[in-house]
């Protein structure tokens, strides 16, 4: 059993921007305007280099290094590297890829899963990676609890590893989990060898971390940076690289830059080849350099408002599908990144199991409007409502960058719903959110994987409505535990969508999309499946 | 220099140790937010805890126990010399601490020379001076010093230098050129204040009538501010150290964050967003040490360097033995008497005993 808090977004930082910077950026702008630089198309069949040091920048620093532990975009992008997994997740067609898998069978009840693994893959301490590195590692995981915090989610309910040969490893659950497969594919679930897990998990998130991916740890400084060199012996590459043998980049320095402007401005100079958080009034100067910008939407469930029925407003179904339709969400494109888009469903359209529901979020400000005159919300003298003596107004304490939220204030204003924004820190509104006294939470959760669903919402698992006792929702997302069909698992997603639409249990806003701007000297910088970057097969060209 | 009022200065840095102790222990607990539930979320997606885990750590940092033994606890452990461990970082506060020093040093003595020697030419070109215009100009500048933002000044200087000008690199605490710029950005509020109170005893000292002499016996008045009115006017300016000190930790933290380098002030700052208690301790902790040695260096080495107080601290602590004496051996009877030596006493010794 778990208790509920916020799921919270992975791009975004806690830590606060100094958004005073903004007058200087103008001016930095206006100062810049006058280099020039032309915009070249990227030479699709160029051939890769060999060699260079890539250097991003990066916003905050990780704190932790190992993914198995932590769950934000910043460490998880640095445990992509060093670590494979037993499969991959094609971020196309979405379809599971083999891995250090070479194949994998699952039985009609999705309880048991026995993976075939390669041969020959070592880690980057020269030990072999067997069947027992499976197992030790899965079961490391479920030793760290709360500390994993995805990967206990992912393994929940395993009830036995069994390695009946080196190349074979048999995982039985006490119940069907038909998500164990693509979780697979996660850094999540990434190999270390015996030597780390032997280590303290405060030891390994210094960065003392071996594993078996096209990089190694080279040294982790604090605030400072992380830098990563190539594994040369690495021959293992998942079977959607589009490259064998060792990675093409000498080596990666992340340096920790938490400035926008000077991130913004050590690209644009060429001392950095990535800039990880593109401001969105960047983009246009970058756009204009002819430097590149890669954006993918995060998959799983978008940034939502999520009524708690505990509420004394949020209670009221009229009051939760009025808020569904008092939102414009065509006109919220005007104040986010052009890379961002209005959500269409719960799940953003990056997910396997994602359908278009946009006709579900029409903005129908008058049907709002009428649903809450009916449910007895009268409009008071300042314009919000007002039903027997009380006022429909909340309080939405987050503390996400998301401007957007004042636009959402705007128009929910007139439909009489008056939305109070109160941006806190991290630990501040995590803990408000503990107490569970709120009537909204706002937040995403990220997952190549509709089973994000069930994690939000479900009642036995996040609950993030704070529900009482299971209805119909939480039958359908249970069905999708049971079956690795795609067409199944989508139609009984979309379905569960549907309800949490239809009930106002979740209120979709936008997609979230990390921005990152590349250099022109960067080719091949790719994301994997769950928006995270993956860079065994990007390079260098040596004209910078 | 007695080692009494050695050991009353000591006495005194304790107790303002345990003061900055005391006020950091309760504003971080009144402090909304859960260490425990931000060290497991962190900022990451998932954020389902199991209460069992959170028991367990809020057990393992104490924070299960009552404030006041919280507190002792706390207190107890810092007298035995023990800091903790980061709760973000899971390492050793004195190890993040040692570790984050270095770079900061480098860049507080750096941008502390820089300051000195703009901080001189200013006050003493602003004394020369025989043109209104600039002598008032010049001593306009020390206000704009300290009005303008570090923060802008840091990035309008990132923009010049480092994007336009590829001069300097923007980023980290590689290259030896990395610390031109944050140095400069950090000297700027440090050689105002400096350039402001060398210029306010140097024009003291230039009415001095020892001056008229000088000047009437042949000395030119550059030559005779460097070498008569300077050494008097510096002494007051050197009671500024523990400010001047204060100053360029404060100016650290921007400036760290605003060039990207790794440092006591970035730390700081990383250690109050993520409400890391022990942490956030163990750098006010170290500050407060540090500012308190530095005033105890300054008070120590003023008398070596004017000997007028140190003839009137010899006649001071004479007369508190004589009291001494008669307070049949009362222990803390010269803790309050003798130390003349703070700061602003003797900066206000010297500016009389210079009128004298």
């Amino acid at each position: 059993m778990t208790t509920i808090s916020s799921p919270a977004a992975p791009t975004r930082s806690p830590q606060r921007r100094s958004h005073f910077a903004l007058a200087v950026l103008a001016a930095g702008s206006l100062l810049l305007a006058g280099c020039s630089g032309s915009a070249q198309a990227e030479d699709e069949d160029a051939t890769p280099q060999d060699g260079g040091t890539l250097k991003i920048a990066y916003d905050v620093d990780p704190t932790c290094l190992d993914g198995q532990q932590q769950g934000t975009n910043v460490t998880l992008n640095v445990t992509r590297q060093i670590t494979d997994s037993l499969t991959d997740q094609d971020p196309e067609t979405q379809e599971i890829k083999p891995w250090l898998a070479e194949s994998w069978d699952v039985s009609d009840d999705a309880k048991t899963f026995t993976f075939h693994l390669r041969d020959g893959v070592k880690f980057q301490d020269g030990t072999d990676f067997t069947s027992a590195s499976v197992k030790e590692n899965f079961e490391a995981i479920q030793d760290l609890g709360a500390k994993a915090s995805l990967g206990q989610t992912y393994l929940d309910g395993l009830k036995s590893i069994e390695t009946p040969d080196k190349q074979t490893v048999t995982f039985t659950f006490d119940k069907s989990n038909a998500q164990f497969l693509q979780a697979t594919s996660t850094m999540s679930l990434g190999f270390y060898s015996s030597d780390t897990l032997a280590k303290s998990p405060e030891e390994r998130c210094t960065g003392d971390i071996v594993g078996t991916g096209p990089f190694q740890v080279k040294s982790f400084e604090h605030n400072k940076s992380i830098e990563l060199a190539r594994f040369d012996d690495y021959d293992w590459p998942s079977s959607i690289a589009e490259h064998e043998g060792p990675a093409h980049l000498d080596g990666i320095e992340f340096s920790i830059v938490p400035e926008a402007s000077v991130r913004n401005g050590s690209l644009l100079s060429g001392q950095v080849d990535v800039d990880f958080s593109v401001q969105s009034q960047d983009e246009k100067t970058l756009e204009a350099q002819g430097l590149g910008i890669a954006s993918r939407p995060n998959p799983g469930v978008v940034y939502n408002l999520v009524p708690k029925l505990t509420g004394n407003i949020a209670k009221d179904k009229s009051v939760r599908q009025a808020l569904v339709k008092g939102i414009d969400r065509d006109q919220l494109q005007s104040v986010i990144s052009q890379h961002q888009a209005p959500a269409t469903s719960v799940l953003a359209k990056s997910t396997p199991e994602y359908e278009d529901l946009s006709d579900l979020l029409a903005y129908d400000p008058d049907g709002a409007k009428r649903l809450l005159d009916d449910a007895g919300w009268k409009p008071g003298d300042d314009g919000i409502r007002v039903k027997n003596g009380k006022k429909l107004s909340t309080t939405l304490t987050y503390w996400q960058d998301a401007p957007f939220l004042e636009l959402v204030q705007q128009q929910l204003r007139e439909i009489g719903f008056d939305l109070k924004l109160e941006k806190k820190t991290t630990a501040e509104v995590t803990a408000q959110q503990a107490e569970g006294k709120e009537e909204l939470t706002f937040g995403n959760l990220t997952r190549a994987d509709g089973d994000v669903l069930r994690n939000y919402f479900g009642v036995d698992e996040q609950n993030g409505n704070a529900r009482k006792k299971k209805e119909k929702l939480d039958d359908i997302l249970a069905r999708t535990t049971s079956t690795l069909d795609e067409k199944e698992r989508t139609a009984d997603f979309t379905k569960a969508a549907k309800i949490l639409i239809d009930e106002g249990y979740s209120i979709p806003i936008v997609e979230l999309s990390g921005v990152i701007g590349t250099g022109k000297n960067v080719h091949d910088f790719k994301y994997e499946a769950s928006s995270r970057f993956q860079l065994y097969d990007t390079w260098l060209d040596g004209e910078q | 220099m007695s080692l009494r009022y050695l050991a009353s200065r000591l006495a005194q840095g304790l107790l303002v140790l345990w003061i900055a102790f005391t006020f950091s222990f309760f504003l971080l607990y009144w402090l909304p937010g859960d260490p425990v539930i931000t060290m497991l979320g962190a900022g990451g997606e998932l954020q389902s805890f199991d209460p069992a885990e959170v028991a367990r750590l809020r057990a393992e940092f104490n924070l299960d126990q009552p404030l006041p033994i919280q507190y002792l606890l706390a207190l107890l452990a810092v007298v035995r010399l023990d800091f903790g461990t980061s709760i973000q970082a899971g390492t050793p506060v004195t190890e993040a601490i040692a570790a984050a020093l270095p770079p900061t040093l480098a860049l507080a003595a750096l941008a502390l020379g820089l300051a000195l020697a703009v901080g001189i030419v200013i006050a003493v070109a602003a004394t020369l001076t025989r043109r209104p215009w600039l002598r008032d100009t010049l001593a306009a500048l020390p206000g704009l010093g300290v009005a303008l933002p570090t923060f802008w000044v840091g990035l309008m200087l990132l923009q010049i230098f480092s994007f336009r000008l590829p001069l300097f690199p923007a980023v980290g605490t590689g290259t030896p050129a990395a610390i031109v710029l944050p140095a400069v950005t950090l000297a700027i509020p440090l050689s105002a204040i400096i350039a402001q109170v060398l210029f306010r005893s140097l024009q003291n000292a230039w009415i001095q009538p020892f001056v008229t002499t000088f000047h009437a016996s042949g000395y030119t008045r550059l030559r005779l501010l460097l070498r008569q009115a300077l050494p008097v006017a510096l002494l007051p300016a050197l009671t500024m150290g523990g400010v001047l000190f204060g100053q360029a930790l404060a100016g650290s933290v921007v400036v760290e964050n605003v060039f990207s380098r790794q440092g006591l002030g970035r730390l700081a700052q990383t250690a109050v967003t993520g409400q890391d208690i022990p942490l956030v301790q163990g750098i006010v902790l170290f500050a407060a040490a540090v500012f308190v040695l530095v005033n105890l260096l300054t008070d120590l080495t003023y008398p070596l360097l004017d000997p007028r107080l140190r003839a009137a601290r010899r006649k001071l602590e004479t007369k508190a033995r004589d009291t001494l004496a008669e307070a049949t051996d009362r222990e803390d009877a010269p803790a309050g008497a003798s130390p003349a030596g703070s700061t602003a006493e003797s900066a206000s010794t010297v500016t009389e005993g210079a009128r004298a």
